[in-house]
């Protein structure tokens, strides 16, 4: 069981912050519970930087900067974090607007039973948290 | 209500939020106690014959030492000319053959064309190496296209392999026996589902896992033919399915009926603002 990075809480110093998070523990910060969890959280990040550094050496720099372009372009076009977007012009882009994979059907945030609080979650969001 | 703890929307697909709690619980059962998944300990076979494939599949699904499901359907539908049979997880061989059937309908509707066998392995080993065998599917995949008649098997890991007749489950070893003496090339459609049969039958016999009816399925260039059950266990018990009593199985006694009487106190109207 080796211990990796990546389970440290969020934030500008990886402090806990245990007004709103409760308790933490060492052990649960460094070791992860499931062998899974860190693999499916950075999964498409994984596979993004694979494609696009085997592109960058196939077709030169352009082609991974021209990509990266149109994706940061369509990610800034979401709706208020609180609220549902589509995400139809960043699936466009990848290509995952034809393929049905478990992130449709396990755990719909449309269908999430937690529900934030729409100030907190925008200043978090902005940074100003 | 809401929480202000919550401060990004969850991310969608699994949740490994509980794993930290279950590995905490396990420590408190004392060892051996968690409650298990249910699982297919099956046997499942395939053979290539002249015109197409014949699948086989018992259907009996446990959970440890109980039969849970005396019925069960292991041959599942992926495309009208591909069918899988699935050992392992009972949930993950379901869950993974509709997300597969789901993905090959969406391609066939796109590209105007009928999906292959071996489009379909790709998508199921792609998907099963992405969870390095946490989705417990065993499955052989087998279908007529139009470059053949294809059987592969594909392991929880996303193995793949593509040969002539096949068998996965707990019982693949004593269908395998069969099928490794009595396979030729190019068999005939009577031939095959009778190997087939006599593979399943050994299965059932020498695993416990294994039981109740055999399922077949033939694919053929023509078309599938479905055969469930191809044979029935002798040792059926002869319980009803249903348990619903005949209307008017408990007599009524007596009648009394007392009318409501509601009167209209107070009545308001408030206009929506539609401006």
């Amino acid at each position: 069981i080796v211990p990796v990075a990546g389970l440290c809480p969020q934030g500008a110093y990886g402090v806990q912050d245990s007004l709103r998070g409760g308790f933490s523990s060492v052990k649960n910060e460094l070791l992860p519970s499931h062998p899974l969890e860190l693999s499916e959280k950075n999964f498409h990040l994984n596979q993004d930087k694979m494609n696009l550094s085997t592109l960058r050496n196939i077709q030169g720099l352009h082609a991974p900067l021209k990509l990266q372009m149109e994706y940061r372009a369509a990610r800034q076009i979401q709706r208020l974090p609180f609220l549902q977007s589509s995400h139809l012009a960043l699936d466009t882009l990848r290509g995952s607007d034809d393929v049905i994979g478990f992130e449709d059907i396990l755990s719909d945030p449309a269908q999430s039973e937690m529900m934030g609080e729409p100030h907190l979650m925008v200043e978090y969001k902005l940074g100003l948290l | 209500m809401a929480l202000s703890n919550v401060l990004e929307t969850p991310a969608s697909g699994f949740n490994f939020d509980n794993a930290a709690r279950n590995s905490a619980l396990e420590g408190l059962f004392g060892g051996g106690q968690t409650p298990k998944p249910l699982k297919t300990g099956t046997t499942i076979a395939g053979v290539v014959f002249k015109d197409g494939v014949v699948l086989g599949a018992d259907t009996r699904a446990t959970s440890s030492e109980v039969v849970a499901d005396k019925q069960c359907a292991k041959i599942h539908y992926i495309a009208p000319n591909i069918y899988c049979c699935g050992a392992g997880t009972a949930a993950d061989t379901e869950k993974t053959t509709e997300l597969l059937s789901s993905n090959l309908a969406i391609f066939s509707l796109n590209s105007g064309r009928n999906p292959r066998v071996v489009m379909g392995v790709n998508i199921l080993q792609d998907m099963l190496y992405r969870y390095h065998g946490q989705i417990g599917a065993n499955l052989i995949l087998g279908g007529v296209d139009c470059t053949g008649n294809h059987l592969y098997s594909v392991g929880p890991y996303g193995s793949v392999n593509k040969v002539p007749y096949l068998t996965m489950g707990s019982g693949d070893l004593a269908a395998l026996g069969i099928l490794e003496d009595g396979f030729r090339p190019d068999l005939e459609l009577e031939k095959a589902k009778e190997l087939v049969r006599v593979a399943i039958h050994a299965g059932i016999m020498s695993d416990l896992g294994s039981g109740n009816n055999i399922d077949i399925c033939v694919i053929t260039k023509e078309g599938v033919d479905y055969i469930r059950p191809y044979l029935e266990s002798e040792y059926r018990d002869n319980r009803k399915m249903k348990y619903k009593y005949r209307p008017g199985t408990t007599p009524v006694l007596t009648e009394k009926v007392v009318p409501l009487k509601l009167e209209v106190v107070q009545e308001t109207v408030q206009q929506m603002d539609t401006a």
